[in-house]
């Protein structure tokens, strides 16, 4: 199968198709950089409205895990792959792992995704890197070439995926209890430190699954709720805090200012929060800051984070497009760590009230475990908040 | 945190002598550290013993010591020098061992001289089994049930508690795996336990659960004090655990572990480096259950399966390991460890190679890197080749490539092996499945046989333990065989025509290079597959190391080819994509591009010297403002450090590679003098590439291809030297047995016998008699009309001289005429070499420089020579001569303070230089002259050549690989065997003598007994010697014949018992008990099997008792020894720089 793939600028790049036949997939075309958990990264509901092309050449040497007893495996971030499509150098058709059970090419045809691999994946990270993400078509196709000249017209047309509410397609439709679910599973250990269980509500603007699992192993009660949920539905849940999560596109789209935005405004300082990734954007929003987009965005798993009240380096695991400006930081918000590559926002904290956020992905999956602390850290900072407040 | 500013002067120390286990690696680290340190404003002591090193330059540290890394000495350079901190991390184990010794013994304290980096504790629980073991324990990291134990007895015990055998015995405090090995029976645990404890610097071994054939990974981690951690790298071996990481394949990043597998083992190591408070790098082994994975406790439960990794080892300094991982990333490890150790921390510390970022990254990679270990058998014929936990290699290659399979047909080309790819390999199926279970060198391309004979691959994963994905990358290099086979036609020109694009792009996309498709074809040129593939216009595309898989926009000049979808085919916008990322030359700058060849692995006969050569050579351009390149392929050494040259191209040296790059660069000179016989043997063939290529500006700079034929073809030689009357001893060439035997009877016995086929020495002999001719004719070598076999006159007792020579073409300078210790007959490699030269009257040296100057004008040499020559009854006869750098370059260089790689460098380059810049050799040495200090020694004129005395003597020794060799016998002959040299370096030649001897770790002895067993024409010879040892006050022991003829001369000797009686005391009890502390021992002409000689000789290697095979360097140890045994007599220091 031959496969090629359309820039907005007019490049075309040709190459052998793998995954979903004879298929077509619009977005903006991104590069990642981790050398590992191309299963993951493919089914973070953040790469929502992308093409996802690993900068690493040889992708699939593991293969995939598939469910078991309607269990996700834990390098399922969620329950599909979220990607529009996937670009890669090399793609193994036969992987060597204990855990494998599909092909990297069997699980995109399984999930009728394209994917397009003998590409020069160096070239178009460079191009991206000097031209900022582009949009683009993947077509794979078993029969004769389609039109280039089409595809690129209709790339050209298609408005940015960015202008779509993407956090509305990857969420949830209604509050799910995540608890009994991961303790049939067996996974729960509860912490000794823990007097009581905790409620936490998960905002879900497209929620990796290892977030949920994270407060889930440390004893908490988790509800995932969807994005627009309303500040005095959170209020009848009573949670003992709230985690905004990652997810898809701008977080100033106008139907996440209607709703995740508003909802956070309303409930500021009722209840202890933590923002995860489009979660700061979302909170940085609410406390009357601005984000902006990046030229091409951090993704990967190598990014260096100084923590600036420990001076400390961590290094982190990244998906993001967009950022949070810091000439626009509400004066009751405080950067409290810098990216030290390019100095962008990377963790912040509320100067009064038991809120903070972290633009990368303390949750890792794929990348570093070094930032899980702060799961730690957010739950000790649910219970050290005096209940009275609500 | 900044850098501390309390420290002003640093001390670093090197590693030594190149030995097995310790390469130059080192070189590599202890230069990039003190840059690094100099670079912070601080003063650098620097003390090493190796002189073919670029550490040692007096322009790289402020204080250079070329002495013996002993305690002792090194204590006198700390008195002198009073440094503040120390670095220990540098020098590999023998710097780290060196370091903890003078903790121990409480001279750092003395002198007040901070450990700095890892500190001593943490230093004794990496490094001792026992406090490495509780620690891990302390941290719930898994590791191998062991017992570190210090006797036989606790050693069966400990079998007894781990579960039987097999075991695993390693010594502890050794490198390179000395001493360890996988005991299965008790008589092998015997063996192994009490060699183990004879290597430990501290009696100990470790008795280990064995874990061999499980998967083995390696963590390079970084750590500053702020407790920032890093993983630089991770790397995958190929082959299993039970094989060596030095000796395995390894590939970089890991393939087959899944991001948790990744992010377990990597969270592990960051646990482990913080827990054992290590500062700087540190290497973390890992073994991996593959049945089971790196499972966590998480996906422990989800599974059932138990947690099965073990952490293996760590290395708490810069190791080989971090070297590849440096090369391969682009992280300069040790640069940044340095910086650690002064107190900086990783995200202060600017990333170089990016120069946007920071040191507090993990570097991301687009590309894989495999590296496969070069190992010396094919320069030990007798040894045994299987390759296990003890180190037998000498050096390795690295290869860069976009998949597995270019990776690994670059790297099978880098090797510089016989081979050129997966060609078949004749054998028995017998043979193919031992290889398979018993690895030796061969393994690699056994796999790819078995493959093709048909082997199911899980059998072969089974036999091998490799892991399934690496054996599916050769199957699928082995179905490409045959679609490339399948073009083959029954003539040339009809194969060429069927080869079509798609077979040959997907060909070169999997690394096949142009010389094996050729092959596969039975083509016997690889001219017409290239001519092919460029007219298809598939050609390379040079992708950069840059640490972060393009992400940013990196400054390094740092690449690798590949072949990406031809990239014209695209209809890309704003174009130029590959250009952005491609070392075209900037149209503005009217530089000249010179491009060097470095020398590729290390190996016997082609060390570290040649990359000193080759780094000086790009130095020397880049002072003069010219544009220098490099190829080469060592992950090693400091010539692929990423800022010694302008570009570095990491590629085979092969012609394809070669030729590719200059097709891209365009350079204006190539450069081949210093890449000893790897880039020499390019010089025919790259010249009529560029004969065929007006198109290209390249010209071949220094002495010319033709002209290095010359010196090459023993014919044309002759022709020379005949026309030059200039002598040299009788010589034929025969293509038969017959042949052979009445050239060898026309010019008289002994001589000196070897196949023309072979290059460096290999499978030459002295044979004495006709009978050991016909047992070499037959056993050895086959002579016939493509391979005669060359027959020269053995001159006995003469004495062998080498020198070193610059030449413009109009004037020649001789940096060193070398006298050999030992006679003529010993490789000049192998021989002990002192300058000035000892013995030779003023009228030979006259003929010397003489023969020389006519020689190098008449060769038209443009740039280094070496010729050797030998002196019998006052006659001076040539031995050869090398139109190239040799490997006493940098000793003579270190010597005289002038570098002569530079210098030829500079002679070659001029045609490249603006007018102004064009000196003749004799100005560049009046210019050198004026740069010499009053009352130094200068540069003078005398015999038609220029010349230059010292005040001091500086004498080159040898550093022999036999323990790491079991089976390899102690004689030296005509075949190089030395893996590396020393320099000792003194006022007089007996303190230069001593110390050179100490350096390559001998010590003399002053007490005790010399046993003494000398053939029988050296009998007589050894009177004087005996008589001295007996003045100076040691004893003399020797078997009847030897001690009989010495009491007749009146000489006290105790008579010992031959080892063949099997009576007590002989050679080898009294070697064990410690009372033999000297040996001279002339082997017994021929090569027979001495079973007494060999077994003692291999036994004093094991136990390291110095040994000396030849009379006249035993006449010169005991006249050292005589001198330091003298009263008030000690050993002093001084520093490089004082000696100028």
């Amino acid at each position: 199968m031959k496969a090629l793939i359309v820039l907005e600028d007019g490049s075309v790049l040709h190459g052998k198709g793998f995954g979903a036949a004879d298929k077509s997939a619009f977005g903006e075309f991104v590069f990642n950089t981790g050398m590992t958990g191309y299963q993951e990264a493919l089914t973070d509901p953040s790469y929502n409205g992308q093409i996802l092309m690993m900068t690493y050449p040889l992708i699939g040497n593991y293969g995939c895990t598939m469910p078991e007893n309607g269990h996700l495996p834990l390098e399922w971030q969620s329950n599909k792959i979220q990607a529009e499509g996937f670009v890669v150098r090399e793609y193994c058709p036969l992987p060597a792992h204990r855990l494998a059970t599909k092909t990297i090419d069997g699980f995109l045809k399984e999930q009728d995704i394209p994917g397009i691999s003998e590409i020069d994946t160096r070239a178009l990270t460079i191009k991206t890197r000097q031209y900022g993400t582009l949009k683009s078509i993947i077509a794979t196709y078993t029969g004769s070439a389609p039109d280039t000249k089409k595809l690129l017209e209709t790339v050209r047309q298609t408005p940015s995926p960015d202008t779509t509410n993407l956090v509305g397609e990857v969420s949830t439709p209604a509050l799910v209890n995540e608890k009994t679910e991961e303790r049939k599973n067996g996974k729960t250990a509860v912490s000794p430190a823990l007097m009581r269980e905790k409620i936490m509500v998960v905002i879900d603007c497209g929620v990796k699954n290892n977030i949920i699992r994270e407060l889930v192993t440390r004893g908490c009660s988790v509800v995932r709720a969807p994005y627009n949920i309303s500040a005095a539905e959170i209020d009848k849940i009573k949670p003992d805090g709230i985690l905004v999560s990652n997810g898809p596109g701008d977080p100033a789209h106008p139907e996440i200012i209607a709703t995740t935005v508003k909802t956070i405004k309303a409930l500021a300082g009722k209840y202890p929060m933590f923002g995860i990734c489009l979660g700061q954007q979302i909170l940085v929003l609410a406390f009357g800051g601005k984000t902006y987009k990046l030229k091409f965005g951090h993704r990967g798993a190598n990014q260096p984070v100084k923590n600036l009240q420990d001076g400390k380096v961590y290094i982190t695991s990244q998906n993001h497009g967009f950022a949070v400006d810091p000439k626009s930081c509400p004066k009751e918000l405080e950067i409290t760590g810098i990216n030290v590559n390019d100095g962008t926002v990377e963790a912040m904290r509320h100067k009064d009230l038991p809120i903070f956020s972290v633009q990368y992905h303390p949750e890792a999956s794929p990348g570093p475990w070094d930032s899980k602390y702060l799961f730690d850290n957010f739950i000790e900072l649910c219970l050290n908040e005096p209940t009275s407040k609500r | 945190m900044p850098k501390r500013t309390d420290l002003k002067k640093i001390m670093i120390i090197g590693s030594g002598p190149i030995i097995i286990g310790q390469a130059a690696e080192f070189d590599f680290s202890g230069s990039q550290a003190c840059r690094s340190l100099k670079e912070e404003g601080y003063s650098v002591v620097l003390a090493n013993s190796n002189p073919a090193t670029i550490q040692t330059d007096l322009e790289i540290a402020d204080r250079t010591y070329i002495e013996p890394l002993t305690v002792e000495i090194v204590e006198k350079i700390i008195a002198a020098e009073r440094p503040q901190g120390i670095l220990s991390g540098m020098g590999g184990q023998t710097a780290l061992n060196l370091c903890s010794e003078l903790a121990e013994k409480g001279i750092l304290e003395k002198y007040g001289v901070e450990l700095l980096g890892t500190p001593v504790q943490a230093i004794a629980d990496s490094e001792d089994r026992d406090l490495f073991r509780e620690t891990m324990l302390s941290i719930n990291e898994p590791i191998p049930k062991s017992f570190a134990c210090n006797s036989l007895a606790e050693v069966k015990a400990a079998v007894t508690k781990i579960g039987g055998l097999p075991v695993i015995i390693r010594p502890a405090y050794t490198f390179g795996g000395s001493g360890s090995g996988i005991a299965h029976n008790n008589e092998e645990l015997l063996e192994i336990v009490e060699r183990g404890l004879l290597y430990s610097r501290i009696k100990q071994v470790l008795v280990e659960e064995c874990v061999s054939g499980w998967m083995e990974f390696e963590y390079e981690v970084m750590r500053d004090k702020n407790n920032n951690c890093i993983i630089i790298c991770n790397m995958e071996n190929l082959d299993p655990m039970g094989i060596h990481t030095g000796e395995s394949i390894v590939i970089a990043p890991a393939q087959t572990l899944s991001d948790r597998d990744h992010q377990l083992l990597r969270n592990a190591s960051l646990k482990i480096i913080r827990a054992l408070n290590i500062q700087g790098g540190c290497n973390v082994q890992f073994a991996v259950n593959p049945a089971t994975g790196p499972s966590d406790s998480e996906s422990k439960l989800s599974s059932g399966r138990t947690c099965d990794y073990r952490v293996i080892e760590v290395n708490p300094r810069v190791s080989r390991s971090s070297a590849l991982a440096s090369k391969a990333t682009g992280y300069p490890i040790a640069r940044v460890a340095a910086k650690i150790a002064v107190g900086m921390t990783l995200d202060e510390i600017p990333n170089s190679i990016t120069g946007k970022t920071y040191a507090s990254f993990e570097p991301a990679l687009d590309y894989v890197v495999l590296k496969i270990p070069r190992w010396p058998f094919d320069k030990f014929r007798t040894v045994d080749k299987r390759i296990g936990t003890q180190m037998k290699s000498t050096g390795e290659v690295m290869a860069i490539g976009r998949t597995v399979e270019e990776a690994l047909f670059k790297a099978i080309r880098s090797l510089e092996t016989d081979r050129i790819a997966f060609e078949l390999t004749p054998g028995s199926l017998k043979a193919l499945v031992s290889e398979l279970v018993e690895p030796t060198d061969n393994r690699l391309y056994a796999i790819a046989e078995a493959l093709r004979q048909g082997y199911n691959i899980t059998t072969i994963c089974d036999l091998t333990k490799w892991t399934k994905f690496f054996i599916d990358k050769i199957w699928n290099i082995i179905q490409s065989e045959k679609v490339i086979q399948s073009a083959r036609k029954e003539d040339e020109a009809k194969t060429i025509a069927a080869l079509d694009r798609e077979t040959l792009n997907a060909a070169k996309r999997l690394g096949f290079s142009d010389e094996y498709i050729a092959y596969l074809l039975g083509i016997d040129n690889e001219l017409p597959v290239r001519a092919r593939r460029k007219e298809f216009g598939i050609l390379p595309d040079y992708k950069m190391v840059d640490t972060c898989a393009a992400e940013f926009d990196a400054a390094t000049p740092y690449f690798y080819s590949t072949y990406e979808n031809d990239i014209a085919k695209y209809e890309m916008r704003n174009a130029n994509l590959s250009g952005a990322n491609s070392p075209i030359r900037n149209p503005q700058s009217a530089m000249s591009k010179v491009l060097v060849l470095g020398s590729g692995p290390i190996r016997i006969g082609q060390g570290i010297e040649f990359d000193y050569c080759s780094v000086h050579a790009v130095m020397a351009a880049r002072e003069q403002g010219l544009e220098a390149i490099i190829i080469n392929n060592n992950p090693e050494t400091v010539s692929t450090d990423y800022d010694i040259s302008d570009r570095l191209y990491f590629e085979p040296l092969a012609f394809e590679d070669v030729v590719n790059i200059i097709d891209h660069e365009r350079p204006d000179g190539v450069i081949l003098q210093f890449g000893g016989q790897t880039s020499v043997n390019l010089a025919i063939p790259l010249q009529a590439e560029l004969d065929r290529r007006p198109d290209l500006p390249t010209k071949i700079l220094g002495t010319q291809a033709k002209q290095i034929d010359i010196a090459e073809n023993r014919e044309k030689f002759e022709e020379l030297l005949n026309r030059l009357n200039i002598y040299r001893p009788p010589a034929g060439t025969g293509y038969s047995f017959e042949q052979v035997r009445e050239i060898a009877s026309g010019i008289g016995y002994p001589v000196l016998v070897r196949p023309s086929y072979v290059l460096g020495g290999r499978g030459m002999e002295i044979v004495h008699n006709e009978k050991e001719l016909e047992f070499y004719m037959t056993g050895a070598v086959k002579a016939s009309k493509q391979h005669p076999v060359l027959v020269d006159k053995y001159l006995t007792n003469a004495i062998e001289i080498d020198v070193d020579a610059v030449c413009d073409g109009t004037d020649v300078f001789i940096g060193g005429i070398m006298e050999h210790i030992e006679e003529a007959g010993v490789h000049s490699g192998d021989a002990i070499c002192v300058l000035p030269p000892q013995t030779l009257p003023e009228r030979i040296i006259k003929q010397i420089r003489e023969i020389t100057r006519e020689l190098a004008l008449n060769l038209k040499v443009v740039g280094l020579t070496n010729i050797q020559f030998a002196i019998k009854d006052d006659t001076v006869y040539i031995l050869e001569a090398n139109p190239r750098a040799s490997r006493t370059v940098p000793y003579v260089s270190k010597a005289i303070n002038i570098p002569l790689a530079k210098l030829a460098t500079r002679v070659m380059i001029t045609p490249l230089l603006p007018p102004d810049k064009q000196f003749s050799l004799k100005e560049l040495l009046t210019l050198i002259n004026q740069g010499i200090r009053s009352g130094g020694t200068k540069i003078f004129m005398e015999n038609g050549c220029y010349g230059i005395n010292i005040k001091h003597t500086a004498i080159k020794a040898p550093v022999f690989p036999f323990q790491k060799l079991p089976g390899v016998d102690y004689i030296l002959g005509p075949e190089m065997k030395s893996t590396g040299e020393v320099m000792g370096i003194d006022k007089t030649f007996d303190d230069a003598y001593y110390k050179s001897f100490l350096a390559a770790g001998n010590s003399l002895p002053m007490t005790g007994s010399v046993y003494i067993t000398v053939r029988d024409g050296d009998k007589d010879k050894i009177i004087p010697i005996a008589r001295k040892l007996k003045q100076i006050g040691l004893d003399i022991m020797a078997t009847a014949g030897t001690a009989q003829f010495l009491k007749n001369y009146h000489i006290d000797v105790e008579t010992i018992w031959r080892i063949s009686e099997r009576k007590t005391p002989n050679a080898l009890s009294l070697m064990r008990e410690g009372k033999v502390k000297l040996i001279i021992n002339t082997p017994t002409e021929g090569s027979g099997p001495q079973r007494d000689g060999y077994r003692m000789r291999r036994l004093a290697v094991e136990m390291g008792i110095p040994f000396i095979t030849n009379i006249a360097a035993a006449r010169a140890a005991v006249n050292a020894i005589q001198t330091m045994s003298g009263q008030n007599k000690a050993l002093a220091v001084k520093a490089m720089q004082d000696y100028f």
